[in-house]
């Protein structure tokens, strides 16, 4: 039990944010609207995503340091998770989209970056199914998830700033950034992000213990 | 360090210069893409919409890039491996093919403007940043492509792996790159590109140096 008090906090949490974030209050901004909301649900998914994505990361490199097999399975699971978050991201905000902009998908670079990002990791995965010696899938897909992380952080954090866009937070849109974050918000916003990150660590460590059970009954 | 990779360039270039074929064939594909998009849009030059054209010359350009860069790991037998493995480091390899792949890329870049601009027409008002362009965006794309062929490399089926796995991750360099050239063809004032070249010589940086780190582990496997 003592080691799972983040996982009873992790409910706590959740529960706080769910009942919260729909029931309190919220400011009243043009356009947005009721549907800021989705900013308890939406933006969370890609924190938690670029979070888990860079627990991956750092897993691969611990891999490559090391060479221990367990490193390499922690690697994929928590890409598989942060993919996970991903769809999940590309959903909510697709889901907000169609309220706020009128369509499902609209061309805006924060979305095409998003399925763009999706597609380097599901790359990673046809990767990891097309190599046969297991010491050799856990060396070359560590090395690509490295390298597919250092694509991804100008297609995440650069590119879209560059261009105009109609996404919360840029172009003079009202939404995520220092200035407009109420502290209403930021009373829901911050555990949100914390709490659904800590659901993603936590699936990612059920599937961890499940992969470990499943290699050691090959041996 | 620097001699050895200048040797190993020239020694690349030697070897590709004895198989011909091998980059014949390249060029043959690029000039026979190129007619085929000429012969599909079935157009008279100059009557391409700028933008359709842009986009169409880059994308002939990336599917050319996969396949010539393609050569150098994937289409490599384990005797010259072997050669490699035992008598370069690990950085010399990458950073020559690196270059390499750059140099060869720009050589089926200005064959492939040279051609799609005869039979498609040139909108391009500014040559100069066009070429400038086909420069740094030979760089960007061997950059990428290289050290992901040599990952595609070491798995089964790696010639779709090397679309796969290159495509999202090359899309960033294409992207600066195609909003470089649309102002090349517009005839915008220089100096509102130079934004873009200091993000895709950013892209580059980041992408090389990733690969410079991480070849030495791929390459012991």
């Amino acid at each position: 039990m003592r080691k799972s008090w983040w996982k009873v906090l992790t409910v706590i949490i959740l529960v706080y944010v769910v009942v919260g974030g729909l029931l309190l209050d919220v400011p009243r901004l043009h356009i947005l609207n009721e549907t800021i909301r989705a900013l308890y649900f939406h933006v969370p998914m890609w924190f938690g995503m670029i979070i888990l994505l860079f627990a991956s990361v750092i897993f691969s490199l611990r891999y490559l340091r090391t060479g221990i097999k367990d490193f390499d399975t922690r690697a994929a699971e928590f890409a598989n998770v942060g993919v996970l978050f991903g769809i999940f991201g590309i959903l909510t905000g697709m889901l907000w989209a169609q309220f706020a902009w009128g369509q499902w998908w609209s061309g805006d670079p924060q979305q095409n970056g998003a399925a763009i990002g999706l597609l380097i990791y599901l790359a990673y995965f046809v990767l990891r199914g097309s190599l046969e010696d297991d010491g050799q899938k856990a060396r070359i897909s560590a090395v690509y998830n490295i390298f597919a992380f250092a694509a991804l952080v100008p297609l995440l954090f650069i590119l879209p700033r560059m261009t105009d866009s109609l996404h919360p937070g840029s172009g003079g849109n009202p939404g995520f950034n220092a200035y407009d974050l109420d502290s209403r918000l930021r009373m829901i916003f911050y555990p949100a992000v914390i709490g659904w990150t800590l659901l993603g660590v936590w699936i990612t460590s059920i599937r961890i213990r499940i992969r470990r059970l499943s290699l050691n009954q090959d041996v | 360090m620097g001699k050895q990779i200048l040797t190993f360039i020239q020694k690349e270039i030697r070897l590709e210069w004895r198989n011909r074929y091998a980059i014949n064939g390249i060029l043959l594909y690029l000039v026979s893409t190129v007619f085929i998009c000429y012969l599909s849009f079935n157009v008279r030059s100059n009557v391409l919409n700028p933008v359709t054209w842009n986009v169409l010359f880059w994308v002939i350009i990336l599917f050319t890039s996969v396949n010539a860069v393609a050569k150098s790991f994937i289409q490599e037998n384990e005797g010259s491996f072997l050669y490699l493995y035992w008598t370069h480091s690990p950085a010399t390899i990458i950073v020559g093919r690196t270059i390499y792949n750059a140099l060869l890329m720009l050589v089926l870049g200005l064959m492939g403007f040279l051609a799609y601009a005869l039979v498609l027409g040139n909108p391009v008002e500014d040559v100069l940043l066009f070429l400038l362009v086909i420069l740094f965006g030979s760089m960007g794309l061997s950059f990428t492509m290289t050290m992901v062929s040599a990952i595609a490399s070491k798995a089964r089926n790696s010639h779709t792996l090397m679309a796969i796995l290159s495509f999202p991750i090359v899309l960033p360099v294409l992207l600066v790159i195609i909003k470089i050239s649309k102002n090349a063809l517009n005839g915008v004032e220089r100096s509102a590109s130079l934004d873009d070249f200091i993000v895709l010589a950013a892209i580059n940086a980041l992408v090389g140096a990733a690969s410079y780190l991480l070849f030495p582990y791929l390459w012991r496997s």
